[in-house]
C-alpha cells in the first residue's frame, strides 16, 4: 500500500503529463504549445523525483525546462508574428494524425498487456544514487561506468557548437 | 491501491502518441521540434520507470536518459539553428512549403 | 634545354629565349665536336685497335629496364664512326638553324612570332632526341627517340597551329610515320624474340661473324635458322620490317606523302628535320643494323629498288612544282633515296663496301646542302612572302648573298667538280656500278634529273625575268646576320666537305679505306649533270615559251608528275573510301548501336526508375513519418498474428 499523499502525487503528475501533452499538441498558438511543453517537462521531472532519481529530475529542469525551452521560445518569437495563429487544420489531416496517435496507442498497449506480469511489478526499494557516485561512473572506465559516452558526448555537442555557430553566421 | 509499472506507463504511452499526432499534423517545424520532445520525454520516462521498478539495483536507464537529455539538448538547438536560417532565406517554416531545394 | 625553355619560355623575352637556346645549341656543338674528335683522332686504344680499325665503344650503358636475365634494355652511349658523324653533323645543322631562326622568326619590322619560346623549346627537344638516336647502344633506346624525334617533328610541323593545312599537315606526318614505326616496332620485336638481345653491339658482332664465314653458326642467330614465314627467313622478315621504319621517316615510297605537306612548317624546320637530319634517321638505321642486313641479301636488295623507284619518281615530280619547298622537299627524298641504294647496293665483297662509306658520305654532304638550300628557301620566303616562286623571279640582283650561296647549293647538290655533291654521289655511282649496271644507269640518271631540276629552280628564281616589286612594298633585300652568317658557313663547308679523306674515318667495318676516284664514273656523272644543267639554263633562263612546249609536249606525263602520281589522292581513296567506310563505319556502328547501346540501355533503366521511384524521395517529413508508421503498423499487425497463430 501506499501513501495517500503518494497517491496524490502520482495523480498529479499522471494527470498533468496526459493534459499537457495533449494540449502541447491541439492548442493553435505556437507560444501556448511551447509552455504547455514546459509544464509536462515539469511534470516528468516531478516523475524523476518521485521515483528518487533527484540528479535526473534537477538534470531535466536544468536542460529542458531551462535550457531547451527558452531556445524555442526565442525561435518562436524571431519566426513568428506575435498573435497569430496557426491555420485550422484540414479536418481530414486531424482524423489522419488521431488515426496514427491510435494505432500507435493500441500496438503498444496490446505489446503492454502481452507483458502483464512485467507490467504489474510494484516498486520495489531503493537507495538514492549519490551524486558523487553517479560522478564517478560517468568518469570511470570499469563496468556500468560511461567515460566513452561522456566523452563521445562531448565530442558532439563541440560539433554542434561549431554547426549552430557556421549554420547562424551571417553571410 | 499499489502504483504498479503499468499505472506510470500509461500517461507515458499517452505523451509519446500525443507527439506522433503532434509531428504529423502540424505544419509549423517548431511545433513538429515540439512534438518531437514529447516523443522523446516519453521514451526517457519509459527508460527510468523500467530501471526503477525492473532493475533497482542497476542505473543504466537513468545514464541512458542523462545521455539522451545532453543528445536532445545538443540536437535542438542546431535544429532551431536551422530552422532560423531557413526563415531568414525564405521567411517561412512550413514544413511542406520548403520544396526549394528539392531539384 | 627543352625544359628549360619550355618551362620558363612564357617568363623570358624573347631574345633571351632566342640567345639562350642558341647558345646551349653552341655548347652542345662544341662538345659534340670534340667527341667526334677525340673519336677520330686521338688514337686511344678504346676507339681504334691496333691495326687502325676503328671500334665501337660504349661510353657508358646503365640497366634500365631489366625484364629477366636475358632481356634488358639499356641506356646508353655508343660511339662509333656513323654516330661519331651524324653527332657533327646534327649538332652543326642545329647549331645554324637556332642562329638562323633569330632572324627568320621575325618580321620585316623585328616583331618576333607569337610563339618564339615555344618554337626554340621544341627545336631543343628534337636536338636532344635526335642526338639520343644515334647514341643508342641499343635498338630499344633507339626507339624511344625514335618516336620522340616523331613527336618532336609533329609539334614543329604544327607550329602555326591556327592554319589548318598546318594542322592536317603534321597529323599527316605523325599517323604515316607512326605507321611505319608499327612496323619498325614489329621488326624489333621478332629481331629480339629470336636473338635475344637489343643491344647493337652484341648483334652486329655476331652478325659480322656470321658474315665472314658465311654461316649462321653465332649462338644468337641458331633460333631463327631455318624458321621460315610466309616463303621468307624470319630474318628477312624482322629487317624488312624495320626498314619500313625507316621508310616512314626517311620518306621512302610509298610512304613518302608526309614529307612534301610537312613544308607547312617554319622553314628552318625544314632544313633542320626535313632535310638534313630527321629524315636520314631511315638511312642511319639500316646502317646501324647493316652487318644484320648482309646476312640478308634480299632484304638488301629491297633496299635497294625501293630507294631507286624512289628517287626517280621524287625527281620527276620535282621537275614539275611550283613551291620551292615542295621542289626542295621531293629532291630531298630523291637524295634519300640516293642513300638507301647505295646502302643497298653495298657488299664486303665489293670494293670493300663501298657504298656504305658512299651513303653515309653522301647523308654528311647532303645535310650541309640541302640545310643551306633550304635556309636559303627560307631567306627567299621571307623576304617575298611567298613560298610559290611564279612570285619570285630575277632576284639575283635584289639579294646577292642568297644568289650566291643557293647558287653553291645547287652545284654542290647537282654535283659539279668540286663541291660536296660531286665526290659523295660519284661514290655512291661507283658503288651501284660495282653491283649491277641496270641501277647504275638508273642512278645516273636521276643524278642528271636531278641537276635538271635544281637549276631549273635556280633559273626561276633568280633569272627569268626582270623582278616586278609590288606596289608598297619593299625591294626585296639581303636578311640580317644571323640569317646570312649560317648560310655563308654552310655554303663553305658545302664547297670542301667532298675534300674530306672520308674513307678514312667511316666504313662498315671499321677499317680505313682509301677513296680513289673513278675518272670514269666521275666523268660521265659529270658530263651527265652539266648537260642537264645546260638544258635547265636553256629553258629558264630568260623567259621563253619553251618550258609551255615541254608541257604540252608530254601532257599526260607533266600532269601525273604535277599532281605526284595521285599518290596524295590514292591514299584518300584508300583510307576514307575503303578503310573508313569499309572497316570503321561497321565498327563505329557496333560501337554506338552495340555497346554503347548497351550502356545506354543500363542507364535509361536506372534513369527511368529512380523517375518512377522520385515521389517517394520528395523532401517530406511528414510522408517518411507516415511511410515509418504504416511500417510499424504493419510489424506490430504481422507479430501479433503470429503471437496469436501460436
Amino acid at each position: 500500500m501506499e501513501s495517500v499523499g503518494s497517491i496524490i502525487m502520482y495523480v498529479i503528475i499522471a494527470l498533468s503529463i496526459i493534459v499537457f501533452s495533449v494540449l502541447t499538441v491541439t492548442t493553435r498558438k505556437i507560444l501556448r504549445s511551447a509552455t504547455f511543453l514546459l509544464f509536462t517537462l515539469f511534470a516528468a521531472a516531478l516523475l524523476y523525483f518521485k521515483l528518487d532519481y533527484e540528479f535526473l529530475g534537477a538534470v531535466q529542469i536544468a536542460v529542458y525546462a531551462g535550457g531547451i525551452v527558452v531556445l524555442f521560445v526565442f525561435s518562436i518569437l524571431l519566426t513568428s508574428h506575435p498573435g497569430h495563429n496557426s491555420e485550422r487544420l484540414v479536418s481530414r489531416r486531424r482524423i489522419l494524425g488521431c488515426v496514427a496517435a491510435v494505432a500507435t496507442f493500441a500496438v503498444v498497449a496490446w505489446a503492454l498487456l502481452m507483458r502483464c506480469g512485467q507490467a504489474l511489478a510494484s516498486l520495489p526499494q531503493m537507495e538514492n544514487p549519490k551524486i558523487h557516485e553517479i560522478g564517478l561512473a560517468l568518469m570511470g572506465t570499469g563496468e556500468y561506468q560511461y567515460l566513452l559516452p561522456f566523452e563521445a558526448l562531448s565530442v558532439l555537442l563541440l560539433a554542434c557548437i561549431i554547426g549552430g555557430v557556421v549554420v547562424a553566421r551571417k553571410r | 491501491m499499489e502504483i504498479t509499472l503499468i499505472y506510470y506507463l500509461i500517461p507515458s504511452l499517452i505523451m509519446f502518441c500525443a507527439g506522433v499526432y503532434g509531428f504529423v499534423t502540424r505544419k509549423n517545424m517548431i511545433a513538429m521540434l515540439i512534438s518531437l520532445e514529447l516523443m522523446l520525454n516519453a521514451v526517457d520516462i519509459n527508460f527510468v520507470l523500467f530501471n526503477r521498478y525492473l532493475y533497482p539495483e542497476q542505473q543504466e536507464g537513468m545514464f541512458f536518459t542523462l545521455f539522451a537529455i545532453a543528445i536532445a539538448a545538443a540536437e535542438t538547438a542546431l535544429a532551431i539553428a536551422i530552422i532560423i536560417n531557413v526563415f531568414r532565406a525564405v521567411k517561412n517554416i512550413n514544413a511542406a512549403d520548403l520544396t526549394e531545394m528539392k531539384h | 634545354m627543352f625544359l628549360f625553355l619550355g618551362l620558363f619560355g612564357n617568363k623570358l623575352s624573347h631574345r633571351m629565349a632566342g640567345i639562350l637556346g642558341t647558345c646551349g645549341m653552341g655548347v652542345t656543338l662544341a662538345l659534340a665536336y670534340t667527341v667526334a674528335f677525340t673519336y677520330f683522332f686521338s688514337g686511344n686504344p678504346e676507339f681504334v685497335s691496333a691495326t687502325g680499325d676503328r671500334l665501337q665503344s660504349v661510353i657508358f650503358n646503365i640497366d634500365w629496364l631489366h625484364f629477366y636475365d636475358k632481356l634488358t634494355i639499356g641506356i646508353g652511349f655508343l660511339l662509333d664512326p656513323i654516330s661519331a658523324l651524324l653527332l657533327v653533323v646534327i649538332t652543326t645543322i642545329s647549331f645554324m638553324v637556332h642562329l638562323y631562326s633569330n632572324g627568320y622568326m621575325r618580321d620585316h619590322h623585328g616583331v618576333w612570332e607569337t610563339g618564339f619560346q615555344r618554337f626554340y623549346a621544341f627545336l631543343s627537344l628534337f636536338s636532344f632526341s635526335m642526338l639520343g638516336l644515334v647514341v643508342a647502344t641499343n635498338i630499344f633506346q633507339m626507339y624511344i627517340f625514335w618516336e620522340l624525334v616523331g613527336a618532336s617533328s609533329y609539334l614543329l610541323i604544327g607550329f602555326y597551329y591556327t592554319k589548318p593545312s598546318a594542322v592536317s599537315a603534321s597529323k599527316k606526318a605523325f599517323i604515316v610515320t607512326r605507321f611505319a614505326d608499327l612496323g619498325f616496332l614489329i621488326g624489333i620485336l621478332i629481331l629480339s624474340f629470336y636473338t635475344g638481345t637489343f643491344d647493337f653491339g652484341e648483334l652486329n658482332s655476331a652478325a659480322m661473324g656470321a658474315v665472314a664465314d658465311h654461316s649462321y653458326t653465332a649462338p644468337i642467330f641458331s633460333s631463327m635458322q631455318g624458321t621460315i614465314f610466309m616463303g621468307g627467313s624470319v630474318m628477312t622478315w624482322a629487317l624488312v620490317l624495320i626498314f619500313m621504319g625507316g621508310m616512314g621517316k626517311s620518306a621512302m615510297m610509298p610512304l613518302h606523302i608526309w614529307l612534301p605537306d610537312a613544308m607547312e612548317g617554319p622553314t628552318p624546320v625544314s632544313a633542320l628535320i626535313h632535310a638534313a637530319t630527321m629524315v636520314v634517321a631511315g638511312v642511319y638505321l639500316v646502317a646501324r643494323l647493316f652487318p644484320l642486313y648482309l646476312l640478308e641479301v634480299t632484304s638488301l636488295e629491297i633496299v635497294t629498288w625501293v630507294g631507286a623507284i624512289t628517287a626517280l619518281y621524287a625527281a620527276m615530280v620535282a621537275c614539275t612544282q611550283v613551291d620551292i619547298k615542295r621542289v626542295l622537299a621531293f629532291s630531298t627524298i630523291s637524295q634519300i633515296a640516293f642513300m638507301m641504294v647505295s646502302l643497298g647496293v653495298a657488299r664486303p665483297e665489293i670494293h670493300e663496301g663501298l657504298g656504305y662509306m658512299a651513303s653515309m658520305f653522301h647523308l654528311f654532304t647532303h645535310a650541309m646542302f640541302k640545310a643551306l638550300l633550304f635556309l636559303c628557301a627560307g631567306a627567299l620566303i621571307h623576304a617575298i612572302g611567298s613560298n610559290d616562286y611564279t612570285a619570285m623571279h630575277g632576284l639575283r640582283k635584289y639579294m646577292p648573298v642568297t644568289h650566291i650561296t643557293f647558287l653553291i647549293g645547287c652545284l654542290a647538290i647537282a654535283g659539279i667538280i668540286p663541291f660536296a655533291g660531286f665526290f659523295s654521289k660519284d661514290e655512291i655511282l661507283a658503288a651501284t656500278l660495282g653491283n649491277s649496271t641496270l641501277v647504275y644507269v638508273w642512278m645516273s640518271g636521276v643524278a642528271g634529273l636531278t641537276a635538271f631540276y635544281m637549276f631549273r629552280l635556280y633559273y626561276l628564281i633568280f633569272w627569268w625575268k626582270e623582278h616586278k616589286i609590288p606596289q608598297g612594298h619593299h625591294a626585296p633585300h639581303d636578311q640580317p646576320w644571323t640569317m646570312t652568317v649560317p648560310l655563308v658557313i654552310l655554303a663553305a663547308i658545302s664547297c670542301v666537305a667532298g675534300m674530306v679523306p672520308f674513307g678514312e674515318f667511316v666504313t662498315w667495318n671499321g677499317e680505313p679505306y682509301h677513296i680513289h676516284l673513278d675518272w670514269t664514273v666521275a666523268g660521265i656523272s659529270l658530263a651527265v649533270a652539266v648537260a642537264a644543267i645546260l638544258l635547265a639554263r636553256v629553258m629558264y633562263r630568260k623567259e621563253n615559251p619553251l618550258p609551255q612546249k615541254m608541257k604540252s609536249a608530254f601532257p599526260r606525263l607533266w600532269t601525273w608528275c604535277f599532281h605526284r602520281f595521285y599518290w596524295d589522292e590514292l591514299y584518300y581513296f584508300i583510307t576514307h573510301k575503303i578503310i573508313f567506310n569499309g572497316i570503321c563505319r561497321p565498327i563505329a556502328w557496333f560501337d554506338r548501336h552495340i555497346i554503347d547501346g548497351t550502356m545506354d540501355m543500363l542507364a535509361n533503366i536506372t534513369q527511368k526508375s529512380s523517375y518512377a521511384i522520385r515521389g517517394l524521395q520528395s523532401g517530406n517529413l511528414q510522408m517518411y513519418v507516415w511511410i515509418y508508421l504504416i511500417g510499424v503498423l504493419l510489424l506490430g499487425a504481422v507479430t501479433a498474428i503470429v503471437v496469436i497463430a501460436l
